[in-house]
């Protein structure tokens, strides 16, 4: 079976998970080769990518990779898929993610299929458009197929593999040298889960009221072993760190289960939520737009209705 | 500084959006169009650094006939003068397509900085602005929520959001700029603006003026196709109670039903 590229994300050497869920989703479709480009490599994260059914490890971990803004993946992957021609290469949908792809569809002259929610026979992709109102199923024409994946689309099945690794040299072009990241400024992240792999997200919007009050809301997140997420108004208001913000702009999450407080449901939001497989609301104006697409909702003041949920999950532990 | 801003026009996300049966492609007529909404937040940030700065913007957009409407809004926030990029030929064209078109209108415009929302509400890919950074050979400054020129050195330096905060990058110009909703609070048109914006030069070019090959672009040579489409199943109806002083406890009960506790 022909060869398909996944890229790795991994942040500070920790493989990401969607990384396993393409890994899973590639074995389904031919073999599986994992692509490690930037720094941080080591035989953990060989192990973690072996067991999750790499055949092989394509490894560029050259420091300058990680120097500059997306171009120099794009040209790690252009260079092996020049050499290898693979049937097809897969990319996480993270906004980095589709970037990476974008150029890559530009090197190759290859078809892009962005924010795929699955992938099937031929590479023909499912994607959920307009605000989740309709089912596409798209494929690339030309070139090699190169599909950015939706996290959480597909649960990632561990499947031990060779793993075997081959180191990949690519001299960089002055083009992927142009935009130098000078520095990287991390935000409080905390030991919750990441926001767009938790199975379970709980958002909190403008009805939170407060930077303090987001407590009530990662007290339940914390005893659901849940991801914390926000509305724009949440994050504008400086209650809560952009990179929480769930929506167009923000993280699109497809968590089992999403419970949003506070929040009323803006397309923007909706944006980044919809394919969420289970939705709670909870918010005291009935004609909240966000209702309409919850599976359950609790017409209430969220600070009575959120500790009393947070104090049942408790009870029945 | 020349500053060009690519602006979109898309569907109203408030209508309902719909693709043709005919082609598969998105139907323009059957909901109003708008201005992507993050592109008039890289018209601000364009107008923004001109006052700072000095130099002219224009309005660049690749769109049927009804997409001067979004041209003119652009002028009315205060662009100097606009593009507009119209051809039948182009009808179709997927991102790859649509990146090389622009880019080709941008070679014959000519650049300091390009600027571009992150993200249009209709295609969603959050691609062009990467696209167009390879194509042009110019950085590529994405996800912006701030950005400084200083265009004596022609240097420009950005802030790009990531998942764990925020990259500060730096670059030479000319470059290519995509920006969040974080960066500024976009301006109303003034009843000034809207009278002015009657009389900016808009110019129209077609495919042949922009020396777009005509096999690149357009439905027909597109590097995708849609296989079919069908409306999602609606969601099935789901259960809203009013609380009671028991709300907290029916949701964990709901939850308990679905195995989440
Ligand atoms: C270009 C652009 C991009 C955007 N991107 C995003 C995005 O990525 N993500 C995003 O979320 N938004 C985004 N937005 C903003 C979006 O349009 C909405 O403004 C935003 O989602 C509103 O947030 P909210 O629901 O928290 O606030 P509101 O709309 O103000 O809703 C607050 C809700 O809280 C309820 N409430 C108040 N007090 C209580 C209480 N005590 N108990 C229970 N309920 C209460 C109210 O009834 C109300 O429904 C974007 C907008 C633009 C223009
Ligand atoms: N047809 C177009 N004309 C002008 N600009 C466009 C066009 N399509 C996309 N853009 C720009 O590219 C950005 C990203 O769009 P997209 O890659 O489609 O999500 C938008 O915010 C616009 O700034």
């Amino acid at each position: 079976m022909s060869e398909i590229l996944v890229l790795v994300e991994h942040v500070d050497g920790d493989v990401k998970k969607v990384t396993f869920e393409l890994l899973t989703l590639a074995r389904s479709l031919g073999t599986p080769a994992a692509v490690w480009a930037g720094p941080g490599y080591s035989d953990a994260a060989k192990a973690r990518l072996a067991e999750y059914g790499a055949e092989k490890i394509y490894v560029a971990a050259a420091d300058e990779i990680g120097d500059y803004v997306v171009a120099p993946k794009a040209e790690v992957l252009a260079h092996l898929v020049a050499e290898r021609s693979p049937a097809a290469v897969f990319v996480a949908a993270t906004g980095e993610g589709k970037e990476i792809a974008g150029r890559l569809a530009v090197k190759t002259d290859s078809g892009v299929i962005s924010d795929a929610v699955g992938v099937g026979e031929g590479f023909v992709a499912e994607q959920s458009i307009f605000g989740g109102g309709v089912n596409v199923r798209s494929r690339v024409t030309k070139g090699t197929p190169i599909i950015t994946v939706r996290p959480n689309s597909t649960a990632p099945v561990a499947a031990a593999a060779a793993g075997a690794e081959e180191k990949v040299e690519v001299a960089l072009s002055d083009a992927a040298r142009a935009a130098r990241i000078v520095e990287r400024v991390v935000q409080e992240k905390g030991a919750r889960p990441e926001l767009t792999e938790a199975a379970i997200v709980v958002s909190g919007g403008r009805g939170v009221g407060s930077g303090e009050n987001f407590a009530i809301i990662e007290k339940l997140a914390d005893t659901l072993g849940a991801a914390v997420g926000a509305s724009r108004a949440a994050t504008d208001a400086g209650w809560y760190p952009h990179q929480f913000q769930v929506g167009q702009t923000g993280k699109t999450v497809s968590p089992q289960l999403y419970i949003a407080a506070g929040i009323s449901g803006a397309i923007q939001h909706r944006a980044g939520m919809q394919t969420s497989k289970t939705i709670v609301v909870i918010n005291k104006d009935a004609e909240a737009p966000l209702f309409e697409i919850a599976d359950f909702g609790v017409v209430g003041d969220l600070f009575q209705v959120v500790p009393q949920l947070t104090e049942e999950i408790e009870k029945r532990k | 500084m020349n500053i060009v801003v690519c602006v979109k026009q898309v569907p109203d996300t408030a209508t309902e959006r719909k693709l043709r049966s005919d082609d598969k492609t998105l139907d323009r007529d059957a909901a109003d169009g708008v201005v992507n909404e993050l592109d008039e937040y890289a018209v601000e940030e364009a107008l923004r650094l001109k006052e700072a700065h000095g130099g002219e913007v224009t309005v660049l957009s690749m769109g049927p006939a009804k997409a001067t409407e979004t041209i003119r809004k652009a002028l009315a926030m205060g662009a100097d003068k606009a593009v507009h990029l119209h051809d039948d030929a182009l009808h179709g064209s997927d991102a790859l397509g649509t990146s090389y078109a622009i880019s080709q209108a941008l070679k014959k415009i000519g650049f300091d900085l390009v600027i571009l929302g992150s993200e249009s509400t209709d295609a969603r890919t959050g691609m062009l602005a990467a696209m167009l950074a390879e194509r042009l050979g110019a950085p590529q400054l994405t996800l912006a929520r701030k950005v400084e020129v200083e265009p004596k050195g022609g240097t420009i330096r950005v802030e790009r959001i990531t998942d764990y905060g925020y990259d500060k990058v730096e670059a030479s110009l000319p470059a290519v700029v995509s920006v969040v909703e974080k960066i500024n609070e976009p301006r109303y048109p003034s009843f000034k603006g809207i009278m002015a914006a009657k009389k900016k030069p808009v110019e129209t070019l077609g495919v042949a003026d922009a020396e777009i090959a005509a096999d690149q672009v357009g439905l027909a040579s597109s590097w995708s196709e849609v296989v079919d489409f069908a409306a999602a199943p609606p969601r099935a109806a789901g259960t809203v109670i009013k609380d009671e002083g028991d709300g907290g406890a029916k949701a964990a009960e709901f939850l308990a039903s679905k195995k989440f506790i």
